[in-house]
C-alpha cells in the first residue's frame, strides 16, 4: 500500500502549537530567561548566570520555607487521608441521605479559596470570631496574629476542614465500586469488620487514595491564598509557605531574579515528588501482579 | 452437615407486598434432605438466588422460617450458621497470597496452624492450583479466581450446608466439567448437603440428586432428573428440561381421548371434566413422524445436530419438534405426526393432571 505523503498536515497541529506556547512554554521561558539575569529596574538586565541558583540553595530563608512546607503538607495528609477514608466508611451506602451527604460535603469544595481564608480568619478573631471568642471565654489562650502554634492549628484545621471533603468523596466512590459480593463471602468467611477494611475496602480503594493523596499533596505544597489571608504569612515567618515567600520575593521585593529561580527550583521539587510517589505506587502494583 | 427445613418462608423485596406479585419468593414449604445434592434450576430472576442467600442468612425473609436440624435459625446471622457459599462472580482478597485465601476462613474460626496447611494443600490438589499457591492473587485469570472461590468454599469441612451460586458461569467448558466432577466427588466424600444453583439443565441434573425447579418465584417440581423429564408437572419444568424443550398444544380432553383441532389422539388413560386452559405436553423424543397416521404436519426446517435430526415443523399454527434418528430419512410424504399415548402429559392451567387407568386400550 503507498502512503499519501503530505506534509501540509503539519498546519493541522499548528494551533495546538500556538495555543501550548502561549499558555506554557513562552511563560516558562520568562521565567528561566529572568532566573539567569539581574535588573536594576528600567527594563535593564544584566547577565548572572546561576547565581540566584546557587545563592538560593545557600540561602536559609528558603530552606526554612521548604520545611515549613513539608512539614505542612506532611501533617494535612496525615490528618486528611485518614479522616476521609473514615467519613467515606460511615457515610449512608444509598437513598436520600446518600445524596444529602454528598451535597453537604461538596460545599467546602465550592467556597473560593480567598473566601475560606476570609471565613476562618474571623471566625478565628477573638474580638468577633466565634470560635477565637468561645475559646476565649473557655480560657484557652488562642490568638493567631501572635502566638505560632495558634496560627499553625489555625492553618491546618482550616485545610483540613476545606479538602477532607475531597478525599472523602474519593474513598466514598472507591467503596461505591466493590461488589456487594464481596461483603457477602467475607460474612461467609466470618471475616472481622477489620479484616473487611484491610482485605477489601483498603485494596479497593487503592487507585482512588493514590489520585487524592497526589492531588492533596501538590495543592498543599502549592497552597497560597488562605493562610495569606488569615495568617499573612505570620507571626514572623511562622506560617510563611514556599509560594507566600516567593510572591513576597517577586513583587515585595520586586527581586526578579532571585524569585524566577526560586519559582523553577519549586516546580522542579514538587515534579520530583509527584513523580517520585506516582512510580513507587504504580511499581507496588506492578509487583503485586507477578 | 444438617437437615434444613424452610417452613412458610416467603420473601419480597419490597416494604409493604400487597398482592402475590410482589413477592420474589413465593411460599414455600421445604425439606432439604441432610447430605443430598440439590440443584436449584430456573431461569435468572426466578428467586433461585433470594433463596439461597436466605438460606446463609445474607437476606432475612419477609416471612417464615428456616430451620437447621430443627433448631430456628431465622434470626441468626450468616456466621453463627455455619455455612459455605460460593458466588457468580469469583471474589477473592487481591492482596492475599491464594494460600491465604484458601485459609481465610479457617483461620478466622482459629483453627490450628498444622490443620490449616494440610487442609489448604489438600483443596488446593483438588483445584489443580498446588503451583500458585504462593503469588498473590491479583491478576489471576477469572478462572483461576473462581477456582480459588470455590476452594474457600470447600476448605471449612464442619459446615451445616454448601451453597454454589452458578458458580461455573465464567469457568471455561472444558475445566467445568472438571469442577463438577470435582464437587460431585467431594459431596460423596464428606456427605455435605449441597445446593447448587443455576439456569444451565445439563449442569443441574449431572449434579444433583434431586433437581428444584423454580419458576416465577415458586417452586415447580422437585424431583429426580427422570421425573422431570418423563412427568413434569408444570409446563415450564416441560418446556425448560429438554432441548428442545416439551411441545404444548391446547387440547380438548373427553375421557381417554384429546381432540386437537378435531383430530383425535388417544392418551391411555382416562380424564375428568377439566377447566381453564387445557393443554397437552409431549416430549419431541416421543414424537413419530409418518405418513398416514395422526396430526397434520408442515415440515418447516430439519437441524442435524450430529446425534439426531431436530425436525421444526407447524402443526395447526403451533411449533412442533421432534426427534428423528440419525440417518433416518424425511421424506416429503412425511406429512402426519402420531404421539406415543403413555408419554403425553394433560395439562390444566399449566399444572399437570394426573388420568385413570381406563383398562382398555386406546
Amino acid at each position: 500500500m503507498n502512503k499519501t505523503i503530505n506534509q501540509k498536515a503539519w498546519f493541522l497541529v499548528l494551533p495546538v502549537l500556538v495555543l501550548v506556547a502561549f499558555s506554557a512554554v513562552i511563560p516558562l521561558m520568562t521565567v528561566v530567561n529572568y532566573s539567569v539575569q539581574d535588573t536594576f529596574g528600567g527594563n535593564q538586565f544584566f547577565w548572572a548566570g546561576l547565581e540566584w541558583f546557587d545563592e538560593l540553595l545557600h540561602s536559609e530563608r528558603m530552606w526554612d520555607a521548604l520545611g515549613r512546607q513539608l512539614a505542612f503538607s506532611a501533617i494535612i495528609l496525615a490528618i486528611e487521608v485518614p479522616l476521609g477514608i473514615f467519613v467515606a466508611l460511615n457515610m449512608p451506602k444509598k437513598g436520600f441521605w446518600a445524596s444529602l451527604c454528598l451535597v453537604l460535603m461538596s460545599l467546602p469544595l465550592l467556597i473560593p479559596w480567598n473566601v475560606v481564608g476570609t471565613i476562618w480568619q474571623i471566625f478565628g478573631r477573638v474580638d468577633i470570631g466565634l470560635l477565637g471568642h468561645t475559646l476565649d471565654k473557655l480560657g484557652i489562650s488562642y490568638n493567631y496574629t501572635q502566638d505560632f502554634l495558634a496560627a499553625w492549628a489555625t492553618v491546618i484545621v482550616m485545610d483540613v476542614w476545606h479538602w477532607t471533603s475531597l478525599v472523602a468523596l474519593l474513598a466514598y466512590a472507591g467503596l461505591q465500586s466493590i461488589p456487594d459480593a464481596y461483603y457477602q463471602a467475607a460474612k461467609i468467611d466470618q471475616a472481622s469488620r477489620w479484616k473487611v477494611f484491610r482485605y477489601i475496602e483498603l485494596p479497593k480503594m487503592q487507585g482512588v487514595l493514590m489520585i487524592a493523596i497526589l492531588l492533596r499533596f501538590m495543592d498543599s505544597f502549592m497552597i497560597y491564598t488562605e493562610p495569606f489571608v488569615v495568617t499573612g504569612g505570620g507571626p514572623g515567618n511562622a506560617t510563611t509557605f514556599l509560594s507566600i515567600d516567593l510572591v513576597k520575593m517577586a513583587l515585595g521585593q520586586f527581586d526578579l531574579g532571585p524569585a524566577a529561580a526560586f519559582s523553577l527550583m519549586y516546580f522542579l521539587v514538587i515534579l520530583l515528588i509527584s513523580w517520585v510517589f506516582y512510580t513507587v505506587m504504580t511499581n507496588l502494583d506492578k509487583r503485586d501482579g507477578l | 452437615m444438617a437437615k434444613i427445613t424452610l417452613d412458610n418462608l416467603a420473601h419480597s423485596y419490597m416494604p409493604n407486598p400487597r398482592g402475590e406479585e410482589d413477592y420474589a419468593l413465593k411460599e414455600l414449604n421445604h425439606d432439604w434432605v441432610d447430605g443430598e445434592a440439590y440443584a436449584l434450576l430456573g431461569a435468572s430472576g426466578c428467586g433461585k438466588s433470594t433463596l439461597l442467600n436466605i438460606i446463609s442468612g445474607l437476606l432475612q425473609p419477609s416471612q417464615g422460617r428456616i430451620l437447621f436440624d430443627d433448631v430456628d435459625v431465622t434470626a441468626q446471622p450468616t456466621a453463627a450458621r455455619n455455612i459455605a457459599q460460593v458466588f457468580q462472580f469469583p471474589v477473592v482478597y487481591d492482596t492475599m497470597t491464594v494460600r491465604d485465601n484458601l485459609a481465610f476462613p479457617l483461620r478466622n474460626r482459629g483453627a490450628d496452624a498444622d490443620y490449616v496447611a494440610r487442609r489448604v494443600q489438600q483443596i488446593a490438589a483438588m483445584i489443580g492450583m498446588e503451583a500458585e499457591l504462593n503469588r498473590k492473587a491479583r491478576g489471576l485469570t477469572a478462572d483461576a479466581k473462581q477456582k480459588i472461590s470455590l476452594g474457600r468454599g470447600m476448605v471449612r469441612e464442619d459446615v451445616n450446608a454448601l451453597l454454589f451460586d452458578e458458580p461455573l458461569t465464567v469457568i471455561d467448558p472444558h475445566m467445568k466439567w472438571e469442577l463438577r466432577t470435582q464437587l460431585k466427588s467431594l459431596h460423596n466424600q464428606f456427605g455435605h448437603t449441597m445446593i447448587y444453583v443455576t439456569h444451565d439443565q445439563t449442569e443441574a441434573l449431572t449434579f444433583a440428586d434431586k433437581v428444584v425447579v423454580m419458576h416465577d418465584g415458586r417452586v415447580v417440581q422437585i424431583g429426580t432428573p427422570e421425573e422431570l423429564f418423563e412427568t413434569p408437572q408444570h409446563t415450564f419444568v416441560g418446556y425448560f428440561i429438554g432441548s428442545p424443550g416439551m411441545n404444548v398444544m391446547p387440547a380438548r380432553i373427553e375421557g381417554d381421548q384429546a381432540y386437537v383441532n378435531g383430530t383425535s389422539l388417544p392418551l391411555g388413560r382416562g380424564y375428568g371434566p377439566l377447566s381453564g386452559k387445557v393443554e397437552i405436553g409431549i416430549r419431541p423424543e416421543y414424537a413419530r413422524l409418518s405418513d398416514s397416521e395422526g396430526l397434520p404436519v408442515n415440515i418447516r426446517r430439519v437441524e442435524d445436530v450430529g446425534r439426531h435430526q431436530i425436525v421444526r415443523a407447524d402443526c395447526f399454527g403451533h411449533d412442533l419438534n421432534i426427534i428423528v434418528d440419525e440417518g433416518a430419512g424425511i421424506g416429503a410424504d412425511m406429512t402426519r405426526v402420531s404421539f406415543d399415548p403413555a408419554r403425553i402429559n394433560v395439562y390444566a392451567d399449566d399444572w399437570r393432571v394426573e388420568g385413570q387407568a381406563t383398562g382398555r386400550a386406546a
